[in-house]
């Protein structure tokens, strides 16, 4: 895959269709890919990787790329293109300044997951399909992939392109099945003290360093009220620590009904916190209210949130389940 | 900081009853920034203002805060105060402490508490309120009336009689509407059209108005006393300046078979076709999907004949744009389709018929001529029973398409059709089966029982359960008495069905681009349904006629001159003075989502690209909301869904409304 990428990219380039490349590149450690941009050939031989870390949604990074002169090309997995469709409908990339190539993906590994099966000082990581094998300075390690998996790429709920311009591979279906509101609804069989104790104690490992906010590309203001002291709430979430967790409720309400489910603010969490599951808990409602909806499905339209129907539900339903 | 004044009213005892006036008003004296806290009985009286007035002057008040009824009620009351003495309007707020405390608490202790928490809350906010001034926009002196039927053109006469020109849009052919296919109008029995060509004939000849007929409405746009409105002129394919309406072209034209829609299909009219003798304007028109030259080239009888050279084959539709201050909607009504209702057998037998082709049938300029017969047979029927209620006064589990709704009409016509075959039929036998028989109109329950007593009308209280058509050609018909408690069997030969009547389908596009309010029957809603009953809720928008409900004539037509009046009201002003609650956008902060603009029901958001100045000298095109100030009503609807806070409402703000909430948490 990484070769056939790094082939159309420099054919991409060669022929002028674009100027610039966003994909990724190797970091400090072989599971530390981070994205990176590439102006020539040169350096995408020298860089350009692809492999089952790159986990990265890109189509953050276009909001401001696509704002700059000439073409960009951009590798986007099926999830990622979700995230795409929902910021062109927002307005926030350029769309004549892109240039997409959808590519396959079977699920991303977490070098986390790794981590806690006890695997430490890991200097390579080399794949043969189905099973990692781990150098660690005490020695090779062998691990399955489908056991360190990202836990969105566990529930995959599409493996289909909703915006491409080529593809490379064969598109995928949307996964009908995907189990990803199991969680949801676990905690929603909770007492509402128990769903409170819960939320206590993961919200408030939170160390506010803003990673969640920076990486989510429904977060994509071009000020966040966090930032603004004139907002009235930048100061609210640092007052008391149950103030603090209100950034986190904040912040799920502002994404709610744009959310596509990437599952970045999870992925990038220094402190493993499952924010992914605020965001579903509305993606969940929102279908259960107000039918099915998947953000960033379509590039224009209305959301259910902005839109009014007959058919909506009354605002006691707020009231109803909650007092479940 | 604020010097706020605080005035608790007792309302009488509607709200001391319940709450401790004073020791709310003590309460609410430590309050920061707070100069001056009193109660009163009646705050909102003379004496009551005259107290705030005075304390504005003598503890130069920069906010005042009033602890009374709803905002709704007397907001305004204390603003005007408060403005009075010097002090800006929107410097005052309300604590609802009477329909959101006193009324609906019984405990004191408890209702005096939060009364004084309401109190704090407002005065969290006056300390963010900011002086506000109103602006004013220029109100455009031309209305637009859409719909052409005698609603509109009772509301554009009237407009015209004012000395305002107004436009009518018609998009059937001729003006006139339903009332140009009724025969006689009850209580009176004046003939319809004697009655309402003059007034058509009026509109043609009026300098003040413009007749768009066989035109539609394609897009709204603006804000009360300012909007812009493309009318689409649909192709006739005959010149409008040349036509004389000699008629001679429907004649010749070859193409004879077409449905007459004027006579509800009961007879055919040519592809080239003058609605009626007295359509205004008298202009042909050529129906696209029958004309041979026009489906395929080969024909063009009509344009050989014409003597004034008007037929244009090539004719397109063309699109005018023209600016009004005010919108009266008068679209009107259709009967119900009755194809569901297949126990009346109504699509099954030509003989049984809906009350208004009962109209056409008796009707001299009808296919009949006047003659009341069969439509199957061409012969003079015995016995007639009328159903009413067809799809009116449903339950919500009717499947069929009927109604919740008493279409109003139905008894009155149904004894004028009664009568009126009773009086010209003397050996006709006619039933009418009826749920309720209503008649509150002046002249109508005298009408009705002189249909019953004198002419002889068999009234029976039940509804027909089956209509069955017999193999002689008579009708069947199956309904119960409810009176004699028996079943009845008619054998009748003709079949009137009182169908339900529905909003013309154009209403629901039409409420859309308007961004007036509809209920779920599709009737316009008005601004409020005693009190504003021909106003719609959005600015500028009025009601005419049966699109806000079911009416008979006697009430469109006052209701149109009610409308009419409204919309003279605003005409006569050269400038309208705009709400300063409005929205409006930090465009730093603006995203340019465009979520704010989707959740607008005013359409007041709109997108430009702007340069900034960025850094290093250099320059970026953002997209960024602007909301017309004129338009916006300050719903809040954007301010909420803005996620980042660039969208802000004057007077309720996010940093005020926080405030509140804060000291509503203390």
């Amino acid at each position: 895959m990484q070769g056939r990428m790094i082939e159309m990219a420099k054919k991409l380039l060669g022929d002028g269709t674009v100027n610039r490349v966003i994909g990724w590149k190797k970091g400090e450690f072989a599971y530390d890919i981070t994205p990176a941009v590439f102006e020539n050939a040169e350096e995408i031989d020298a860089d350009f990787v692809y492999d089952d870390f790159c986990g990265h949604n890109l189509s953050k990074y276009l909001i401001k790329e696509s704002k700059k002169d000439g073409k960009m090309l951009v590798f986007l997995k099926p999830c990622d293109t979700y995230s795409f469709n929902q910021l062109i409908k927002e307005h926030r990339i350029n769309r004549e300044n892109v240039y997409i190539v959808g590519i396959p993906c079977e699920g991303k590994a977490s070098a986390e997951t790794i981590k806690e099966k006890g695997i430490s000082g890991i200097t390579g990581i080399s794949s043969d399909g189905d099973n990692f094998k781990v150098n660690t300075i005490y020695g090779d390690e062998t691990v399955a992939k489908s056991d360190v998996l990202e836990e969105r790429c566990t529930v995959c709920k599409s493996k289909k392109h909703v915006v491409y311009d080529e593809l490379i591979g064969e598109d995928g279906e949307v996964n009908e099945n995907s189990s990803r509101f199991d969680m949801v609804a676990k905690l929603e069989n909770m007492t509402a003290d128990e769903r409170y104790a819960f939320w206590r104690n993961e919200l408030s490992k939170c160390i506010r360093c803003n990673a969640c906010r920076n990486v989510c590309p429904a977060c994509s203001c071009e000020n966040c009220v966090f930032d603004n002291p004139n907002s009235g709430v930048s100061n609210k979430a640092a007052v008391t620590s149950f103030e603090e967790n209100m950034f986190h409720i904040i912040r799920a309400f502002h994404v709610a009904g744009r959310c596509t489910d990437c599952g970045e603010c999870s992925r990038v969490c220094p402190q493993n916190i499952p924010l992914h599951l605020l965001n579903r808990k509305f993606i969940k409602d929102i279908n259960e209210l107000y039918g099915d909806y998947q953000a960033g499905e379509e590039s224009e339209g209305r959301t259910p949130l902005t839109t009014y129907t007959k058919e909506d539900c009354e605002p006691s339903i707020v009231n109803e389940r909650g007092c479940k | 900081m604020q010097r706020i004044g605080v005035f608790v009213c007792h309302c009488g005892t509607n709200i001391a009853g319940t709450v401790d006036v004073k020791a709310v008003a003590e309460a609410l004296k430590n309050e920061q920034g707070v100069v001056f806290s009193t109660e009163y009985q009646y705050m909102c009286s003379e004496a009551g203002q005259s107290i705030i007035k005075n304390a504005i002057k003598e503890h130069k008040l920069t906010g005042v805060v009033v602890c009374s009824c709803s905002p709704r009620m007397h907001e305004a009351t204390f603003r005007k105060t408060a403005s009075s003495a010097g002090l800006n309007p929107y410097m005052v707020e309300i604590a609802n402490i009477r329909e959101q405390c006193s009324w609906i608490h019984k405990d004191m202790e408890k209702a005096t508490e939060k009364a004084i928490i309401l109190g704090r809350a407002a005065i969290a906010k006056v300390h963010l309120n900011a002086p506000l001034t109103a602006g004013e926009s220029p109100v455009v002196k031309r209305a637009l009336v859409i719909g052409g039927g005698i609603a509109g053109i009772q509301t554009a006469l009237d407009i015209a009689d004012a000395g305002f020109e107004v436009d009518i849009v018609e998009k059937k052919p001729t003006i006139g509407g339903k009332m140009t296919q009724l025969d006689k109008t009850f209580p009176t029995l004046d003939c319809a059209a004697c009655i309402l060509t003059p007034k058509m004939v009026d509109c043609a000849q009026n300098e003040k108005i413009k007749i768009y007929s066989y035109s539609e409405v394609e897009s709204v746009s603006g804000f009360v006393g300012n909007f812009s409105v493309k009318i689409r002129k649909k192709a006739r394919y005959v010149d409008e300046t040349k036509c004389t309406g000699c008629g001679l072209c429907t004649e010749k034209c070859p193409m004879k078979k077409v449905p007459n829609e004027f006579n509800l299909g009961m007879n055919n009219r040519s592809a080239i076709y003058i609605p009626f003798a007295q359509a205004v304007p008298k202009i042909a028109t050529i129906d696209p999907d029958h004309c041979n030259m026009l489906k395929n080239g080969k024909c063009g009888v009509c344009a050989k004949i014409c003597t004034a050279g008007a037929i244009n084959y090539k004719q397109e539709d063309e699109i005018v744009e023209e600016k009004y201050g005010a919108i009266i909607a008068a679209t009107g009504y259709n009967p119900i389709n009755l194809d569901k209702y297949d126990e009346f057998a109504y699509s099954q037998s030509k003989d049984v018929i809906t009350s208004l082709e009962f109209e056409r049938l008796t009707n001299a300029a009808g296919p009949t001529s006047g003659k009341l017969l069969r439509p199957s047979d061409g012969v003079h029927p015995h016995t007639i029973v009328f159903v009413q209620c067809v799809g009116s006064r449903c339950g919500a589990e009717d499947s069929k398409g009927g109604k919740s709704y008493c279409s109003k009409i139905c008894c009155m016509y149904t004894a004028k059709h009664a009568m009126l075959t009773r009086e010209k039929y003397p050996d006709t036998d006619v039933y009418v089966f009826y749920i309720d028989v209503r008649t509150p109109g002046k002249n109508f329950d005298e009408f009705y029982r002189r249909a019953a007593e004198e002419y002889g009308v068999h009234y029976i209280k039940g509804m027909v359960g089956k209509v069955m058509p017999q193999a002689d050609g008579k009708l069947l018909v199956q309904g119960s008495d409810l009176i004699a408690g028996e079943q009845l069997k008619i054998n009748a030969d003709l079949v009137v069905l009182a169908a339900a009547i529905e909003p013309d389908k154009s209403a629901r596009p039409l409420a859309t681009m308007l961004t007036a309010s509809m209920d779920t029957n599709d009737f316009f809603t008005e601004a409020h349904p005693k009190l504003r009953p021909v106003e719609s809720p959005t600015a500028g928008i009025f009601l005419s006629g049966a699109c806000q409900g079911p009416k008979d004539i006697p009430e469109t037509v006052s209701q149109a001159s009610a409308a009419a009046a409204k919309a003279i009201g605003l005409l006569c002003k050269d400038k309208l003075t705009c709400n300063p609650c409005v929205a409006h956008s930090d465009e730093m902060m603006c995203n340019g989502c465009s979520q704010c603009e989707k959740v607008c029901p005013y359409g007041a958001i709109s997108y430009e690209d702007k340069e900034f100045r960025m850094p290093n000298r250099t320059t970026a095109i953002r997209r960024v909301a602007k909301v017309n100030p004129a338009v916006c009503q300050g719903c809040g609807a954007c301010t909420v869904t803005c996620p980042s806070g660039a969208m802000d409402l004057n007077g309720f703000s996010n940093r005020q409304i926080m405030a509140e909430v804060d000291a509503i948490c203390r």
